[in-house]
């Protein structure tokens, strides 16, 4: 700013209001005590949108500084796990792969897996991980988790050249149409892993147990998802009993879409489906009840 | 003048558990719980404290309101119920206008990124769009005087070229009211006088700033008015010069005006005792606040009670670091005979443009003085106590400089400048 613009206001009392502020009367915030169930201002959300897009370009940025391999390991940790898996399950214990080639039934399911993995260890702790901006300035908190979902998909869709380059490799194609809906496999399982970030990172501001917690439930997490497996290959009970776990409903649903592989039953994913709102509305609500005491027991 | 911020009695209680371990882990959670179920131990977390305690004012558009008051008064949490950063317990407050929040330099900076994604991470958090940082990226980077350095990662910054970006980027900010607290106490005198200027060009341009601070001398320099805080409440709202005055005065257990009613109480001997001391304006009115320019009087009243040896009031000014500006008596032929028996009331009139700014304490007695010994008839330490504030109008000692400006006197010398 330059000195005439500082001192103009004030060396013509009364003049008009500098331009920026003639779009509308001047903002009020009426601060007073937290509501007990406070409801989501999305006409808040939409004003701190770019505030969203800076964490989100933030985060990623700095995940790739200073590492010597960089963006490589976008791709070199789910070929690695999927190398893994492939000898361990494909070779020797021979687990079912439904009609697809075995490699690539592996890779299609860790790529979501990994996505669900990052964003939700990611949004559970960035709370905690932004405490100094939790604690000395005023943002919508639920842009944090938010953001932290947002970041792996950066390394998913990266990931997603190996998988073109398997597709080429074992001559598997889209199933048609059903590929427009694979970014919707994709959102449930943004829609599951924010829901449950929400919930542990309003917990996790109380509790620094959450960071133990995560990774024993992560490492279950793809052998009751069908990862190594074709989910239609086990018995039906079973299926349903998956079925509660929204990551089935994304990893079948995203080989049905991508590489043509059978359909999911469509009950299962709408129980999936079903699950993940629940989850999602309950996190958030429990975030937001929480949310005005963050900064006082973070 | 619309309000820009109305507070109406805002509170806020913290657990005293919620402060002292800022987080627990779930198994002492459970231990508390099972050992409370078993009626083993009393929830003694659940002790009370408010930090704000019905905490009214208004601040009115393109003024300056100081907040000041001792650690763990509430100033902080004012600070941060205001920013929204934590909500009230109860009350209510209304902020009319852009709002721009100062809690810390640099806040939310990270060491990775370099000083150009650090700006535009930094002023995207304090509120500003892309687009207007985009707009003063020169101008930022102008002032912070890193320009060799933009494309380096944070991390190898000094921690004064840390500060000074940060600051610049905070420097940039064009809200319509600003929220600010102990910015300045970060940084060398340097950086602490340029975050003064840039706060004083701030409110010299008709915006609202609500400034917390330990640094009185930036709160009677930039604030009209001053509020001060005890235990959570206003102790006093009012002109800043003489709130802070009053500050000072009750930290240091002394007040402008001491009087001893009782003869026999009063500080003393047989041959004098003194009834009274008091701070004075021109006018005769006790101040506790006096301008740097304008004289003021210690006012002494004493009663003789015998004709003695020869006895004369004295005064000694101390500053606040208890370094002794000076001493001073009344030379006048009087003092030389013995004083006749009555009431007396002596002046002692410290000239404008003599005093250092701060708060001064006074010790007053009336001596008997030989010429190398003197002994004291009645003496009081610290009698009386008054605040001498520069507003800075470029007319006494220190011109138009703002930042800090050493010495026990503060005279204003007459120069001669002449070209050889």
């Amino acid at each position: 700013m330059t000195e005439t613009e500082l001192h103009e206001p004030s060396a013509r009392p009364g003049a008009a209001p500098p331009a920026e502020e003639v779009a509308g009367p001047a903002p009020v915030f009426v601060i007073r005590p937290a509501a007990r169930w406070p409801h989501l201002d999305i006409s808040e959300l939409w004003h701190y949108r770019e505030l969203l897009g800076t964490f989100v370009w933030r985060d990623v940025v700095v995940r790739y500084k200073q590492t010597f391999l960089g963006v490589a390991w976008a791709l070199l940790v789910p070929v690695f796990t999927a190398v893994i898996y492939v000898v361990i399950f494909g070779r020797f214990a021979k687990f079912p792969s439904g009609n697809l080639p075995y490699p690539i039934l592996v890779f299609s399911g860790l790529l979501p897996m990994q996505y669900f993995t990052s964003a939700l260890t990611g949004s559970s702790t960035s709370l905690i991980q932004n405490i100094n901006l939790v604690t000395k300035v005023y943002f919508p908190r639920v842009l944090l988790p938010l953001s932290a979902a947002m970041v792996p998909i950066v390394d998913f869709v990266l990931g997603l050249s190996v998988l073109l380059v398997m597709m080429f490799w074992y001559e598997t194609w889209p199933n048609g149409l059903a590929l427009l809906l694979a970014p919707a496999f994709i959102g449930l399982a943004f829609v599951t892993a924010l829901g449950i970030g929400f919930f542990l990172s309003a917990v996790n501001v109380r509790y620094r147990d959450v960071p133990y917690v995560i990774p024993v439930f992560m490492s279950v997490l793809p052998f009751v998802s069908g990862v190594p497996y074709a989910v239609a290959e086990i018995p039906e009970h079973w299926q349903w009993i998956l079925s509660l776990n929204p990551m089935t409903s994304v990893i079948s649903g995203w080989r049905w879409a991508v590489l043509g592989a059978n359909a999911p039953v469509p009950g299962q994913v709408a129980v999936g489906v079903a699950v993940a709102v629940v989850l999602f509305l309950g996190g958030l609500a429990f975030f937001r009840s929480s949310e005005p005491r963050f900064a006082d027991t973070i | 003048m619309p309000a820009a911020i109305v507070a109406e009695g805002l509170s806020k209680r913290y657990r005293i558990g919620e402060l002292q371990a800022s987080y627990g882990t779930l198994r002492e959670s459970i231990t508390r719980g099972v050992k409370h179920l078993a009626g083993r131990e009393h929830y003694h977390h659940r002790q009370e404290i408010w930090a704000l305690d019905d905490v009214s004012f208004a601040v009115d558009e393109g003024e300056v309101l100081g907040v000041i008051g001792r650690n763990g008064a509430g100033k902080s949490t004012l600070l941060r119920v205001l920013t929204r950063i934590t909500s009230p317990t109860r009350g209510r407050a209304e902020i009319r206008g852009r709002v721009g929040s100062l809690l810390e330099v640099g806040t939310g900076f990270h060491p990775e990124l370099t000083g150009r994604e650090n700006i535009y991470l930094n002023g995207s958090i304090l509120g500003m769009k892309r687009r207007e940082i985009r707009g003063r990226l020169d101008e930022i980077v102008e002032f912070s005087g890193i320009e060799t350095f933009l494309d380096t990662p944070v991390k190898r910054y000094s921690s004064g070229m840390y500060v000074r970006l940060a600051f610049s980027v905070a420097a940039h900010l064009e809200p319509q009211i600003l929220l600010v607290d102990e910015v300045l106490a970060v940084g060398d005198a340097e950086f602490q006088r340029r975050c003064l200027g840039r706060m004083e060009d701030f409110s010299l341009s008709g915006r609202t700033v609500l400034f917390v601070s330990h640094n009185m001398q930036a709160i009677t320099q930039l604030c009209d008015r001053a509020i001060l805080l005890e235990g959570g409440r206003v102790a006093l709202d009012g002109p800043s010069q003489r709130v802070v005055a009053r500050y000072l005065q009750e930290h240091a257990g002394t007040g402008s005006e001491r009087s001893w009613p009782e003869l026999a109480d009063a500080p003393g001997d047989a041959q004098v005792r003194l009834r009274s001391v008091r701070v004075v304006d021109e006018d005769g009115d006790v101040v506790e606040s006096a301008d740097i320019r304008q004289p003021v009087g210690i006012e002494l009243a004493f009663s003789v009670l015998t004709e003695g040896p020869p006895i004369v009031p004295k005064v000694k000014l101390v500053d606040e670091q208890g370094q002794v500006a000076f001493n001073a008596i009344d030379t006048d032929a009087r003092w030389h005979e013995p004083t006749a028996p009555g009431d007396y009331t002596a002046t002692a009139w410290i000239p404008g443009n003599l005093l250092s700014e701060g708060l001064t304490l006074v010790d007053v007695a009336i001596v008997e003085l030989g010429t190398v010994r003197f002994h004291h008839h009645a003496g009081v330490a610290e009698a009386v106590s008054f605040h001498v504030q520069d507003p800075g109008e470029g007319d006494s000692a220190r011109g138009l400089f703002l930042g800090q400006w050493k010495g026990v006197v503060r005279p204003l010398l007459s120069w001669d400048t002449e070209r050889d």
